[in-house]
């Protein structure tokens, strides 16, 4: 296992427990899907990851994380990405002043400078081809969508072993979203980079995912390869809106009847 | 950030759960608290009586500093020659006029409240460091004019202020100037609590958290900045006319920007955006020289550093703030939130 993550529990401002044993594991070159509803805990889950819990005043109480077979809990996050694990934010945050080929070079201050960059600037613009049109331009210019794609191409520039990414698909079209999942799964198959993926869009995210886990209250309910879980029942009424034919539900069928989640009995 | 409540507290209007002091509990040690400040002229000697006084006067300022900068989010370098201008208003009016106490401070407070309003109308086109710069710029205006508008403000000289009368009753001694100072100041902290629970106090809050987004939810940013301004100006004047009473001299050298960064330095060390964090922060930063100053003394008696006092002092100063900001950098409000929780939670935290 290239991340295993076991019985982890975080801690918010010493009172809040987001994390309540969280145990999850990410193969080499595989693509894991991290799925569940607002506030189950998935950024929390990234943030320790990838060593960003301070800033929220969080910290790990329990459990561990290991990386490589290495134990990464609690350590800064500057080293984390040097260890080869990357995390792409939610919503963007591209540097809106620097131009995109700058912000591309940036992303190689892990790696001791971007002086030369050659080759891995035109890794990046073979996988964002839309970046490479726009390499002078403005980052802070660009649309929704390439914004996304240059922040996913800079952590490409550090070469992670594991690329953490927080929603993708937050606020664009959905032919963006699956121009931009076909990447993720291009980059995943041809560098050999394994993912952790959290997503909203949960029938895109098991489209691309060798294995997917479902999180709720902050701890894992289900996991499956991403094929069983498209088609549990549970997964496909709760996250994909699909009933059991298969035809999108009617808001006048939920008024009459509401099914509860059930996990363990379905 | 609030403060987990007590089991089986539970509240039956928005009123009552938005009360300030919502437990039998917590308005007692309000009651014994000013119960026991009260009585602190009885028990406490001249110095520390006017150490106690200096506390309120700088707690009145800080208030205001926290309502422009803590609530409203604007950076204010200028706050000291805003207390100045309270002062001279004060020395002038007492002086030349020989107007009423009660008067002359409510005068002190508006007329800084008019020179707060007149320098914040930058602060709608620039923020942060920008905004920094330019109060400080009204910092030095104001100096120059305090210095050179010898004829109303007597110059290098400054002015001498006579103690004040309020309805025949002279305010001559430390401990009569302590009652006067403190109800100023419960006033004061009473006023920026109330205000942060009100309309005015929220789009305050608003334009700090999110500026763009407060304007278009339909506060108009130019007058709640102008109007935090002018209230924390207001609040910095009161301290001023205060400080004039008390001290009964004032000059140009009282309101140097370094009175600026002493109330900065308090609201930040107390927790900025709290008023218990403001008040915290007032009491620490005007005891904390006196203190080291008692402390260095008492060691100076066997130490033969005599020499290098007055320098070792501010070093000492500067640091425990660095130490202290680097443990807590939320402030002393936070430090005392985190008290507070640990001995309510224990041991089941969460």
């Amino acid at each position: 296992m290239l991340l295993e993550i076991n019985n982890l529990e975080v801690l918010y401002n010493e009172v809040v427990l987001v994390l309540k044993g969280l145990s999850l594991a990410v193969p080499e070159g595989r693509i894991v899907a991290l799925l569940g509803s607002n506030g189950a805990g998935k950024t929390t889950t990234l943030r320790a990851v990838s060593g960003l819990l301070k800033h929220e005043n969080g910290a790990v109480t329990q459990g561990t994380i290991t990386y490589q077979g290495a134990r990464i809990e609690g350590r800064p996050a500057h080293e984390i990405v040097r260890r080869g694990i990357v995390q792409v934010m939610e919503g963007r945050g591209v540097f809106d002043e620097l131009t995109v080929e700058d912000n591309l070079r940036a992303g190689l201050a892990v790696r001791g400078g971007g002086r030369r960059a050659a080759g891995e600037l035109e890794t990046a613009f073979g996988y964002f081809p839309v970046l490479k049109a726009r390499r002078r331009q403005v980052a802070g210019y660009l649309s929704g969508g390439e914004q996304q794609m240059l922040v996913i191409g800079r952590a490409l520039m550090t070469r992670p072993a594991l690329l953490l990414l927080d929603e993708p698909s937050l606020g664009l079209a959905p032919l963006v979203v699956g121009e931009l999942f076909r990447i993720i799964q291009r980059i995943n198959r041809e560098a050999g980079v394994s993912i952790l993926l959290v997503e909203q869009n949960a029938q895109m995210a098991l489209t691309i995912a060798d294995h997917g886990y479902v999180m709720e209250g902050g701890r894992i309910m289900l996991d499956g390869p991403a094929r069983e879980l498209q088609d549990n029942r549970n997964v496909r009424e709760f996250y994909l809106g699909l009933t059991e034919q298969g035809a999108l539900k009617s808001y006048r069928d939920v008024k009459h009847y509401v099914r509860r989640k059930r996990w363990f009995s379905s | 950030m609030a403060l987990p409540r007590p089991c089986g507290d539970f509240k039956r209007s928005w009123e009552a759960d938005e009360a300030v002091f919502p437990t039998a509990f917590s308005r007692g040690a309000l009651a014994a608290f000013l119960l026991l400040l009260g009585l602190a002229p009885l028990a406490a000697g001249d110095f520390w009586l006017y150490l106690l006084n200096l506390c309120g006067i700088a707690l009145v300022g800080a208030q205001g500093l926290n309502i422009l900068t803590g609530f409203t989010g604007q950076i204010s370098l200028g706050h000291g020659a805003f207390v100045g201008v309270g002062g001279y208003t004060v020395g002038i009016l007492a002086t030349r006029l020989n107007v009423n106490p009660v008067v002359a401070l409510l005068a002190a407070g508006v007329a800084a409240a008019l020179v707060g309003l007149l320098f914040g109308l930058p602060s709608l086109r620039i923020k942060g460091f920008y905004l920094a710069m330019a109060t400080l710029a009204a910092q030095f205006i104001l100096e120059y004019l305090f210095m050179r508008a010898a004829p109303l403000t007597g110059g290098a000289q400054g002015l001498f202020v006579e103690r004040p009368a309020l309805a025949g009753l002279a305010i001559d001694s430390d401990a009569k100037f302590f009652y006067l100072i403190m109800t100023v100041a419960a006033l004061a902290t009473a006023g920026a609590r109330n205000l942060l629970r009100t309309d005015v106090g929220r789009c305050f809050v608003a334009i700090r958290d999110r500026d763009i987004a407060a304007e278009l939810i339909g506060v108009n940013l130019f007058a709640y900045k102008l109007l935090a301004f002018a209230l924390s100006s207001f609040f910095a004047g009161l301290a001023g006319g205060l400080l004039a009473y008390y001290v009964q001299a004032i000059n140009p050298q009282g309101f140097t920007v370094l009175l600026s960064v002493d109330y900065l330095a308090m609201i930040i060390i107390g927790g900025l955006g709290s008023v218990l964090g403001a008040t915290f922060g007032a009491v620490f930063i005007t005891l904390l020289p006196e203190l080291l100053k008692l402390a260095i003394d008492a060691v100076g008696g066997w130490l033969p550093i005599e020499n290098i006092f007055p320098a070792l002092r501010e070093i000492i100063f500067g640091l425990l703030i660095v130490l202290f900001l680097l443990r807590e950098p939320e402030g002393l409000a936070k430090l005392w939130w985190d008290v507070k929780a640990y001995w309510k939670l224990w041991p089941f935290a969460y």
